[in-house]
């Protein structure tokens, strides 16, 4: 089933609120999907690359080299960070097995991912100048409280909660999807996409990596290419809609825009709000009536539309 | 020995409410009652409407905040009226027999589902199956529909003032819809029977669906319609019907043959 939802705050008004709003949003479609929540945040944007990786995907009970190993694979990436040619200005350290890496990097993004992606066991979540993608498994109180959400100061995001219909329930499954190696771009889906093996043997054929098993992860990549061919966010998504098959309406983001597109059967939910403010949208109502107080007007777009707002 | 099976005790996700209690925290004022739903769950909010209706005889309810919540008002058989100030979400008023129905908000997806009789106002818009296998009554929405409204209709009146989507009348085997504006792609694809009234542009007809011939009782059905509703003057209507070349069946319910026979 699961749930998305995305919020963009125009002006600059509300950003101090990017982080509890998308909590009180992914909370109350807890119903939808209980198995993993993930946003995909961005805040202004700084000078330096950031780029969030995640070392393992959280200890298993018994596993006495686990730490070891994550000391080890942390040692490996900041060595290999620095053979890519890049610059640790500094390290955060989210949990024990995600750091946030803030990199003095002019070169190809995809090179220096790749380098740190080739630590076995490791994934880069997202990177780019603004974006941060937090996901783990539990309910959105638990990850936004795990992850210190409340107080997130960004301009827009996107957020998901996960029933895990077509692959595991770990973290490289869970949304948001970072469109690997595109800077600043992030995916959620809500729905299933049927010609996933055709177009995963086609992307892989042109050197896109996936990290997971999930069909979501093909809109992500398929629109990372598309962009990489010199197409805008917005052409891209009206393109997936005739290459992509199945029924789905997803959100995806990138450091200016928020955009949705819906298959053409409209089989998958979505509820919009466009206020003078703030554009919110949702799987539910609910979810949009837990960051708005007042009676607001709500619509459901049709099938096969395509729509971007900006900031 | 106790004979009394145990109850079900099974959810593990904690979103059932099993032993909810009836808050009954409504104001009542002789045949009218009203209360706030903020903060009560779907549960308890169904379980006072249950309580004012059928315990207590209470005729005219109006529920406050109701903020969208879904399932609100479901299976009422009783006639009575109902009032919801505020949007509802998933499954609104769904198999409801008798109660006249007023929603000043939006609704989400599947409201008034297999309705069997009454009314339902809305003053904005619907989601996507709203009137899903509609039996009887009549569902009035102010604003715009998402798609396959009135999929699988099997009775009643859809009068819809604004836009409608896709495959709107999916599948309907009896009653009518009147679409003020315009419909999407595949109206009244592999409709059985039934009537399609469309005002504005109509995108494509599904399969099956053909412009049919307008007649004096169209114009007085849709003239008592809009006026029992105080909706205007009714703009200028195209009809659809079923064309009959894809199904050849017998349109009566079991109790309607054995009337004829």
């Amino acid at each position: 089933m699961c749930g998305i939802a995305g919020i963009i705050y125009k002006n600059g008004n509300g950003a101090h609120r990017l982080g509890s709003d998308m909590t009180r949003m992914l909370q109350s479609m807890k119903h939808r999907g209980p198995d993993s929540t993930g946003y995909a945040l961005y805040r202004r944007p700084s000078a330096d690359l950031i780029m969030r990786i995640k070392l393992a995907d959280g200890g298993a009970d018994g596993d006495i080299e686990y730490a070891d190993r994550l000391r080890r694979r942390r040692r490996e990436v900041e060595a290999r960070l620095r053979a890519a040619g890049a610059r640790v200005d500094s390290i955060d350290e989210i949990n024990e097995y995600t750091i946030a890496v803030a990199l003095d990097y002019d070169g190809e993004l995809k090179h220096v991912a790749d380098y740190v992606e080739s630590v076995p066991g490791t994934e880069v979540l997202s990177a780019g100048s603004a974006l941060e993608i937090i996901k783990d498994l539990g309910d959105a109180q638990t990850v936004g409280d795990a992850y210190k959400l409340g107080g997130y100061i960004g301009t827009h995001g996107i957020g998901h909660v996960r029933m895990a219909t077509e692959s595991d329930v770990d973290i490289s499954n869970a949304h948001p999807y970072w469109a690997y190696p595109f800077s600043d771009v992030a995916v959620v889906h809500n729905g299933q996409l049927t010609n996933y093996h055709q177009w995963r043997r086609r992307l892989e054929r042109m050197g896109h990596r996936f990290a997971s098993e999930c069909d979501s992860e093909i809109i992500a990549v398929y629109l990372a290419q598309k962009m990489s061919e010199g197409e805008s966010l917005e052409l891209a998504m009206r393109h997936s809609l005739d290459d992509l098959d199945g029924v789905f309406t997803y959100i995806c983001v990138s450091d200016g825009a928020l955009g949705m597109a819906k298959d053409e059967l409209a089989a998958k939910p979505l509820v919009l709000y466009e206020g003078d403010d703030m554009v919110v949208l949702a799987s539910e109502e609910m979810a949009i009536r837990a960051v708005i107080d007042h009676e607001i007007e709500t619509y459901d777009p049709y099938e096969s539309e395509v729509m971007v707002w900006t900031r | 020995m106790d004979t009394v099976a145990p109850r079900a005790r099974f959810d593990p996700r904690g979103l059932v409410e099993l032993d909810e209690r009836v808050p009954g925290t409504a104001e009542i004022d002789g045949d009218h009652a009203s209360f706030d739903a903020r903060e009560l769950t779907t549960r308890q909010i169904n379980l006072e409407l249950r309580r004012l209706i059928y315990e207590l005889g209470v005729h005219e309810v109006t529920v406050r905040n109701p903020g969208a919540k879904h399932s609100l008002g479901v299976g009422i058989l009783a006639r009575c009226k109902l009032t919801f100030e505020g949007s509802l979400g998933y499954f609104a008023c769904g198999l409801i027999d008798g109660p006249e129905v007023h929603i000043t908000g939006r609704v989400g997806w599947s409201s008034c589902e297999n309705m069997m009789s009454g009314v339902c106002v809305i003053d904005s818009n619907a989601g996507s199956l709203t009137a899903a296998a509609l039996r009887g009554g009549d569902v009035v929405i102010k604003g715009q529909v998402g798609a396959r409204t009135g999929i699988d209709q099997k009775g009643g009146t859809v009068i819809i003032l604004g836009d409608a989507g896709s495959m709107t009348g999916f599948m309907m085997q009896r009653g009518r819809q009147i679409i003020c504006g315009n419909a999407g792609h595949g109206l009244g694809d592999s409709m059985y029977d039934g009537t399609l009234y469309v005002g504005g542009k109509v995108a494509s007809l599904g399969i099956d669906c053909v412009p049919g011939e307008w007649t004096d009782a169209d114009t007085e059905f849709v003239t008592r319609k809009f006026s029992i509703y105080g909706l205007g003057e009714p703009p200028e209507l195209q009809k659809f019907v079923c064309g009959k070349k894809l199904y050849n069946y017998d349109s009566l319910e079991p109790s309607e043959r054995k009337m004829v026979l």
